[in-house]
């Protein structure tokens, strides 16, 4: 087991895996990115005949769109078409299907896309979207989730009972609701009124953005057949693939997705967000490539947000600082079109106990459609804003019943057995060891004097867990090839989005296989006509699921290559073994290069012809073992395929004189079965953790009356370097998950799990004051210190 | 629109682009001459990917028309790495895993080589201050912080660290 580590990268130690699984190799993408050589999809070159496509956008949240005159516009010369609505019948969505590619009689946001130009340059594409004429009927919008659930709200989708839905989401028809999950767990009425103590409190998580530097593009070309190929920005390849192709009514096998490797995802580049547009228009102008490219300002009051939440929690202890009960109502923004809040909805569910052992849980968590921009997956997919409010109730209720907050949240947190708020048994998980080391690294229990008398110290704590939240049965595939001279090509389909997936699959690959690291090479860019099936690169899901399919496949190839020699050799494939890409007999000595036999397999003895033949070897990994949950009780044998737990400790300044809150530093503590790459997973920790401060201190997207108030980065602020805490520490944690592959489960997300909360109870120990509902920002800090009477 | 031919020198080569007066360096770099190694992000001038050399000083070149760089030297990340020998400053990049998506990197690394040309011996302060219009979304920084003081030791120890 890996302990406490510091931000420098150095040699894993020791590790029961094969090599190089364990070791901190470099990544196999960083060459490339760093001499420019990478391709992202705008660096793609089409030629002269590509056109480029600009979106008209609804400017009302809610309207009906009565007419569309685009006569203008298509005489203005370089127009070669304007698509609308009328184009694009057919629905789309990932969970439930509730939206056209182009709104077709209604616009439910503002951005909402309305019409579509392609002409020969981008200036005359913007150009045309002004001569394009919508005659808009204006309607009353919802702008709040708690007000659409209201009986007497405006209806967003009165169709909604009609919808195509997954049979895990529950929509309620003749409601703004596109899915309500419940848990009924235990007495929670009975605990709470037996309680020692009781803390209820309310919180209101504004929507931010994801924020990728590269913004989003998407270039499609449609043949004379109507056969589709789409190069994109993409988290998800196959989802776009199956998506587009039955929302136009193709086959899936006619549309090709290809997508190079993405400039930072966080989610909004998950499903189909702005793809759909891009191939809508093609299709009415066979032959030439449209590229659409979003400005920064689109990227921001577009693109799917990370939704609003409005959470209620009550919770109660005995007195000994034993968890009894919970009672809360999550209303979630999840804004025009169910998209992936729907299943979000369902995440902050069957996760709503927190990372604790609760006997009694009472949650009703609604998907409410709203007038606002579509809420999407962000890194966390609904944790980091649910556990923000959670955690810090916690830490309340600890102190309520005056026991250390640390010392509450071990005493309660989950073990291997425990019974879940799903009724799901808990597997072998380190979070205990998480809250443990992670308290250690910044001196819990211990507080500093500030730096300057103008100045107050605090730490707080924070535990997480989250688990995939994805389709039951979403599933992996992979194939290798090997080259003659005994390398090899790993195919996939899942997504080189920064965070080094392709580098611990040619890990796992080269210690499945028994060849060096620099022996394999991706097949990239992903591309769905030749890489093999994989969901979406979301939910931290690819290590372990994809990790499975790459080792199936990699022991696939190798089985065939031992069986091979053995036959040759007279030997059994028992006896044989691959070691750093050689075939080597345990009980011979015998040894071979993989050179040629990999590819012209070997020659019988005395010019009798050959045997063997090209290797080729191919995996797949689907969980099969995830079971509905019960609609009214949101109970069931497995709700999930496994959590992963952490833990983030933060000591702050606060200074008195402006409400600056200044992160000194942060301990991060995450179980993630097996560190495939250690200081992979440390520099994942590292800029979540970053990230997750960006959003308790800096980040909201300001709504007012539907529109976006801040879409440009001066306005909406993001972390910078002068931002970045200099004491951070990343703690590896490895207690091996069963199914994963060398114990591994994923780690992306988590790492921004626990920070808002951490930061929040950090400020209410340096001040006295419970911040409530991010960002904390100088301003509502000092506000608060105000209220308070800590300053005058 | 009208047109201007120009004479600017890219990476060395001294080149002659047909250029309509609103076509900013940025789109000239990555659509006329083919360099998509410098990125887009924002096109305003607010994230940084875009930084390359104008006459030896980092600028965002979404902001520069090209008509204004007739005459010119500009230098992007494709310059940085001279004969398969890459400059400290990437090969500290990739040593720190200081990349993860990579598409800040480019603008990163010339901000970085910019500073370390003009300050050989930086403190964390002046590298700090040096990238904080890079934005990146990935990183968490830090790595590319430690990155560019190693990269300036480096370039102390081997006296050869500078962009040429
Ligand atoms: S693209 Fe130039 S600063 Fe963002
Ligand atoms: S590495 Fe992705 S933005 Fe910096």
């Amino acid at each position: 087991m890996d302990t406490v580590e510091t931000t420098t990268p150095r040699p894993h130690q020791e590790s029961a895996a094969p090599r190089p699984v364990g070791e901190s190799v470099t990544r196999l993408d960083a060459h490339e990115k760093v001499t420019g050589e990478a391709l992202f999809a705008d660096d793609l070159q089409f030629g002269p005949n590509m056109l480029y496509a600009r979106i008209k956008r609804s400017p009302h949240p809610h309207a009906r769109i009565l007419k569309i005159d685009a006569s203008r516009a298509l005489a203005l010369p370089g127009v070669k078409t304007v698509v609308t609505g009328q184009s694009t019948p057919g629905f789309i969505g990932l969970y439930l299907k509730d939206r056209h590619i182009f709104c077709t009689d209604r616009a439910r946001f503002v951005g909402d896309p309305v019409a579509g130009v392609a002409a020969t340059t981008e200036e005359i594409a913007e150009k045309a979207l002004d001569l394009i004429d919508v005659e808009y009927e204006v309607l009353p919008p919802v702008l709040d989730p708690e007000e659409g659930v209201r009986p007497d709200a405006e209806l967003l989708h009165p169709e909604l009972g009609s919808y195509e839905v997954a049979n895990f989401i529950f929509p309620q028809p003749g409601t703004n609701i596109p899915n309500l999950f419940k848990i009924r767990k235990g007495d929670v009425d009975k605990a709470l009124s037996e309680a020692a103590a009781v803390v209820h409190h309310s919180f209101r998580v504004p929507h931010v953005q994801h924020v990728p530097i590269e913004p989003h593009v998407a270039i499609a070309k449609v043949d004379e057949r109507g056969r589709v190929t789409l190069w994109g920005s993409s988290q998800s390849p196959f989802a776009q693939r199956n998506l587009i192709a039955s929302a136009l009514g193709i086959s899936q096998a006619d549309l090709e997705v290809v997508a190079p490797y993405v400039g930072g995802g966080f989610g909004c580049k998950a499903g189909v967000s702005m793809e759909a547009l891009a191939v809508a228009i093609a299709m009415q102008v066979r032959g030439r490539p449209v590229k659409l490219r979003l400005t920064r300002e689109e990227e921001f009051y577009t693109t799917f947000v990370r939704q609003g939440l409005v959470a209620h929690f009550t919770m109660a202890c005995d007195a000994e600082g034993n968890l009894t009960a919970m009672d809360n109502k999550f209303f979630w923004d999840g804004g025009a079109y169910a998209e992936y809040g729907v299943n979000m909805t369902r995440g902050a569910g069957y996760s709503s106990s927190g990372p604790y052992d609760v006997p009694n849980v009472r949650t009703d968590s609604y998907c409410v459609y709203t007038n606002h921009p579509v809420g999407g997956p962000m890194r966390g997919f609904g944790q980091p804003e649910m556990q923000c409010g959670l955690e810090q109730c916690i830490n309340r209720l600890a102190l309520e019943i005056g026991m250390d907050p640390m010392e509450f949240r071990r005493r309660n947190c989950v073990k291997e057995g425990s019974n879940l708020v799903t009724g799901m048994k808990m597997h072998a998980t380190g979070i205990g060891e998480c809250l443990e080391k992670a308290a250690e690294a910044i001196g819990w229990g211990h507080k500093d004097p500030p730096s300057a008398p103008h100045k107050r110290r605090g730490k707080g704590i924070a535990a997480m867990w989250k688990a995939p939240a994805m389709s039951p049965n979403a599933g992996s595939s992979a194939w290798i090839e090997m080259s003659e001279d005994g390398k090899c090509t790993l195919g996939l389909g899942g997504q080189e989005i920064g965070q080094g997936t392709f580098t611990v699959m040619a890990q796992m690959a080269a210690a499945a296989l028994g060849i060096p690291y620099d022996w394999v090479r991706i097949a990239s860019p992903v591309d769905t006509k030749y890489s093999p099936y994989e969901w979406q690169t979301v939910a931290s899901r690819l290590t372990w699921s994809m990790g499975n399919a790459v080792v199936a496949a990699t022991k696939d190839a190798r089985r065939q290559i031992l069986e091979l020699v053995a036959r040759s050799w007279e030997e059994t494939p028992e006896d044989l073994d691959i070691v750093n890409g050689n075939v080597i007999s345990a009980k011979s000595g015998r040894s071979s290069s993989l050179k040629g036999l990999v590819v012209y397999g070997l020659a019988r003895p005395g010019d009798q012809g050959w045997i063997g033949g090209p290797i080729l070897g191919r995996g797949s990994f689907m969980p099969t073992y995830v079971t509905g949950l019960d609609p009214e009780t949101g109970q069931g044998e497995r709700a999930v395929v496994h959590y992963t737990t952490g833990a983030q400790a933060i000591e702050i300044e606060v200074d008195l004189e402006t409400g600056r809150v200044e992160v000194l530093r942060g301990a991060s503590a995450f179980d993630m079965g097996k560190a495939i790459n250690p200081d992979l997973v440390r520099v994942q920790m590292e800029g979540g953790l970053v990230q997750g401060i960006s959003t308790a201190l800096f980040e909201s997207l300001q709504l007012q009356d539907g529109v976006v108030r801040n879409p440009s980065f001066v306005d909406y602020r993001i972390a910078t370097s002068a931002d970045a805490p200099r004491d951070m520490q990343s703690i590896i944690v490895e207690v091996p998950q069963d199914d994963g592959p060398f114990g591994a489960r994923g780690v992306g997300e988590h790492s921004m799990v626990p920070t808002m909360p951490a930061i929040a109870n950090a400020i209410h120990d340096a001040l006295g004051i419970h911040p409530g509902a991010p960002p904390f920002t100088a301003e509502k800090v000092y506000l608060a210190m105000v209220d308070a009477g800590l300053v005058k | 629109m009208a047109h201007h031919r120009i004479s600017v020198t890219v990476n060395g080569s001294v080149e002659s682009v047909d250029v309509p007066s609103n076509m900013t360096l940025l789109t000239m770099l990555r659509e006329k001459l083919g360099l998509t190694g410098t990125k887009n992000g924002c096109t305003a001038g607010e994230c940084g990917a875009c930084t390359v050399f104008l006459n030896d000083e980092p600028v965002n070149s979404c902001l520069v028309l090209a008509v204004e760089c007739d005459g010119a030297e500009v230098r992007t990340v494709e310059s940085l790495a001279r004969k398969g020998k890459l400059d400290p400053v990437q090969q500290s990049v990739i040593d720190h895993n200081a990349v993860q998506c990579g598409f800040c990197t480019p603008g990163v690394l010339i901000s970085a080589r910019a500073l370390l040309d003009r300050n050989p011996d930086p403190s964390e302060e002046e590298i700090r201050d040096a990238l904080v219009g890079n934005l990146c979304r990935c990183t968490g920084y830090v790595r590319i912080l430690d990155a560019v003081k190693d990269a300036a030791q480096v370039g102390a120890a081997s006296e050869t660290g500078g962009s040429r």
